[in-house]
């Protein structure tokens, strides 16, 4: 990064509107994660709508804030009233829980916050120090290296952390098929349009995502039974009380912690979620005082809170540089690069580094405002949950309408979310995962150019996707992904 | 709502047929052998494949699942007053958005949501006029998106 590079970047970042868009979606990803039932993806979904509007460095400050804070702040309402705000914080719901029953809701909170913020920060560092060194190699890459990229994003997605790898493929198959209505194709022959003009242009992704990760959640909630949860607490005090103690303790739980969310993020295909439980599982593994586990213990939250936050980091490593998401926030991301004509891959680093740079300073800046505004959440946190959701939640149907009227200002993107949310709850109701869908969308094209070109390139013949180095070591990595349960399930068996 | 694995799976193959079915009509590129055909078409054999795994599976299992299950929330009336409002929700607006216009349609659906999910008789109305207008306010005024006014008239 030149001088110049580096003041352009922080101009961009340091303008009044850009501040003002990450404070304002900063707090928004606060009070989306703490409300049960709206998750990070939702929240950037939702917010995908009002980028579409904005310039692209703001653009996509505005994702990478909402999601930083509404990573975090989904550990307040499980923490308060064992319900996770976000899957992220699942693994250690009860353990925070456990806390606050012992009268140390506080502690559970403030070492969510504190190491939520310094995981965050080096996930950033990963990414700042990593990415544009990948892009290097990566500018070599050709087609048959970049298609065997996307099938091992596409393979970690369905291979990794499913419960059924075979649903998970077949959800990834009808993203993929989703994607190739439209003419943007080989021969731009108009495919699946069924008449519609509407589709000649493919399935519109903001509307999409909508409906997959919005309305698809609302409907869960028309649709929920449990009745609702009492909050354990009536006031919090003291916040950031020990944490200096804390982090002289757990230095070295938070490294592991840290390093883990990292990988995993980079891993396509596995995002905060994952991070989070593997995190809490490796503590308790590692953990002098394994016992206290699950009994009101901090040791897990400290790790697997700075795991889910640093993944965030790892996660837009392969999505920067090859255009390839980690998890499904990311492959909304990208979907926004795009828009905005920031087209991920190697190439970024040489037409817009102003813009890569400033979005790095994003990701720092958003880790430190974590520290005062979640402070703050937290201490409003008693309120925030009395939020009447059987009002909140009809409003957010209206803006899901709005937002996806307003990206061709046609009643088609409404439409879209109708059917596309109809068909994520179905899915989901069926055991069938959403992200590996929203991947395979994302990622359709990309597959498609890249396979097709790659089999004009080498007359048909599918030995040169073997042949070349690295395709060969890719084309490796994917078959060792795809065939991890196989092995797992060998291996189980020899020991016995 | 859960269906048992061999109607999914039949379902899925009908679709992978039908794919196939359409991919035969694209025309071929001259002089080129791998067109708009070749990837759905891939993609079509795959989820087929997919398609007989899920069928076989289903068989294994037939006993533990029925065809149909029907989940908790379909037997409880509010809860199913709330989806179908939902959906009705946004069918309402696709159908008459352009006549009635945003405000109306956006208060009424409003109104029928707060309503289903219990909240106070007075705060209905109110809440969902005003939280339309807001919502109005922000994309037609702040963001220039062109929301139909429909049987109101323009008022800013």
């Amino acid at each position: 990064m030149t001088w110049t590079v580096f003041m352009q970047a922080l101009g961009l970042v340091f303008d009044p509107y850009v501040l003002i868009v990450i404070l304002a979606s900063a707090i928004f990803g606060l009070f989306v994660g703490c409300i049960p039932g709206l998750t990070a993806t939702m929240a950037t979904a939702l917010l995908v709508p009002i980028t579409f509007f904005m310039p692209p460095v703001p653009a996509v400050a505005a994702i990478v804030t909402a999601t930083a804070m509404a990573i975090f702040s989904g550990d307040i309402p499980g923490a308060l009233l064992r319900i996770p705000g976000t899957p992220a914080s699942a693994a250690y719901t009860d353990e925070a829980y456990a806390m606050t029953l012992k009268g140390e809701a506080e502690t559970a909170l403030g070492a969510g916050l504190v190491f939520s913020a310094l995981g965050g920060l080096f996930g950033t560092l990963v990414l700042i120090f990593m990415a544009p060194s990948l892009a290097d190699i990566a500018l070599k890459f050709s087609s048959f290296e970049y298609f065997w990229l996307v099938v091992l994003g596409l393979a970690g997605a369905v291979f990794i952390g499913n419960s059924s790898v075979l649903k998970a493929s077949i959800s990834l198959l009808l993203g993929l098929l989703v994607a190739c209505a439209g003419a943007d194709n080989p021969g731009a022959y108009p495919r699946f349009t069924f008449g519609v003009t509407e589709l000649n242009g493919g399935v519109s992704l903001i509307p999409m995502m909508v409906g997959m990760f919005a309305v698809s959640e609302l409907l869960r909630y028309m649709v929920n039974m449990d009745p609702p949860a009492q909050i354990a607490v009536k006031k919090l005090g003291r916040v950031f009380a020990g944490m200096w103690d804390l982090l002289r303790k757990y230095r070295w739980p938070l490294m592991r912690g840290n390093v883990l969310g990292v990988i995993i993020g980079i891993q396509p295909g596995s995002g905060a979620d994952m991070a989070s439980w593997m995190s809490y599982a490796m503590s308790k593994k590692f953990s002098k005082e394994p016992e206290k586990f699950g009994t009101g213990h901090v040791e897990g939250i400290v790790e697997s809170g700075a795991a889910n936050n640093s993944s965030l980091g790892g996660a837009w490593i392969p999505a920067i540089v090859f255009g390839i998401p980690g998890d499904s926030i990311t492959a909304i991301a990208i979907g926004v690069l795009y828009l905005k004509n920031m087209n991920p891959g190697p190439t970024i680093f040489i037409n817009n580094p102003e813009n890569i740079y400033a979005i790095f300073f994003v990701f720092i800046l958003a880790n430190l405002i974590m520290i005062p505004l979640g402070w703050l959440t937290i201490k409003l946190a008693v309120k925030i949950l009395q939020v009447p959701r059987n009002i909140l939640m009809p409003i957010i149907l209206l803006f899901c309408i709005v937002g996806s009227f307003a990206i061709n200002n046609t009643v088609f993107g409404v439409g879209t979310i109708l059917v596309f949310g109809l068909a994520a709850f179905l899915l989901e109701e069926n055991g069938f995962p959403v992200a590996p869908a929203i991947l395979g969308v994302v990622l359709a094209n990309m597959m498609e150019e890249n396979f097709v070109t790659s089999l004009i390139k080498s007359d048909g013949s599918l030995t040169v996707f073997f042949t070349r180095p690295i395709a060969m070591w890719l084309a490796i990595f994917t078959f060792l992904i795809m065939f991890w349960p196989v092995f797992s399930w060998a291996w189980n068996k020899f020991r016995r | 709502m859960k269906f048992n694995d061999i109607l999914w799976g039949l379902l899925l193959m009908a679709v992978g047929i039908a794919v196939l079915a359409d991919v035969r009509t694209y025309p071929e590129i001259p002089g080129q052998q791998y067109g708009p055909r070749a990837f759905p078409g891939l993609l079509a054999w795959l989820l087929i494949g997919c398609a007989v795994m899920l069928i076989v599976n289903g068989w294994r299992e037939r006993r533990r699942h029925p065809w149909v299950e029907a989940g908790a929330w379909l037997r409880s009336a509010s809860q199913l007053r709330n989806f179908a409002l939902t959906v009705a929700g946004l069918v309402f607006y696709i159908v008459a958005a352009e006549k009635l216009g945003f405000l109306v349609c956006g208060s009424v659906m409003l109104a029928a949501l707060f309503w289903s999910l219990r909240v106070r008789a007075v705060l209905i109305l109110p809440i969902a006029v005003i939280s339309t207008f807001v919502i109005h306010a922000i994309f037609y005024k702040g963001l220039r998106v062109p929301l139909p006014w429909g049987l109101v008239p323009i008022l800013y």
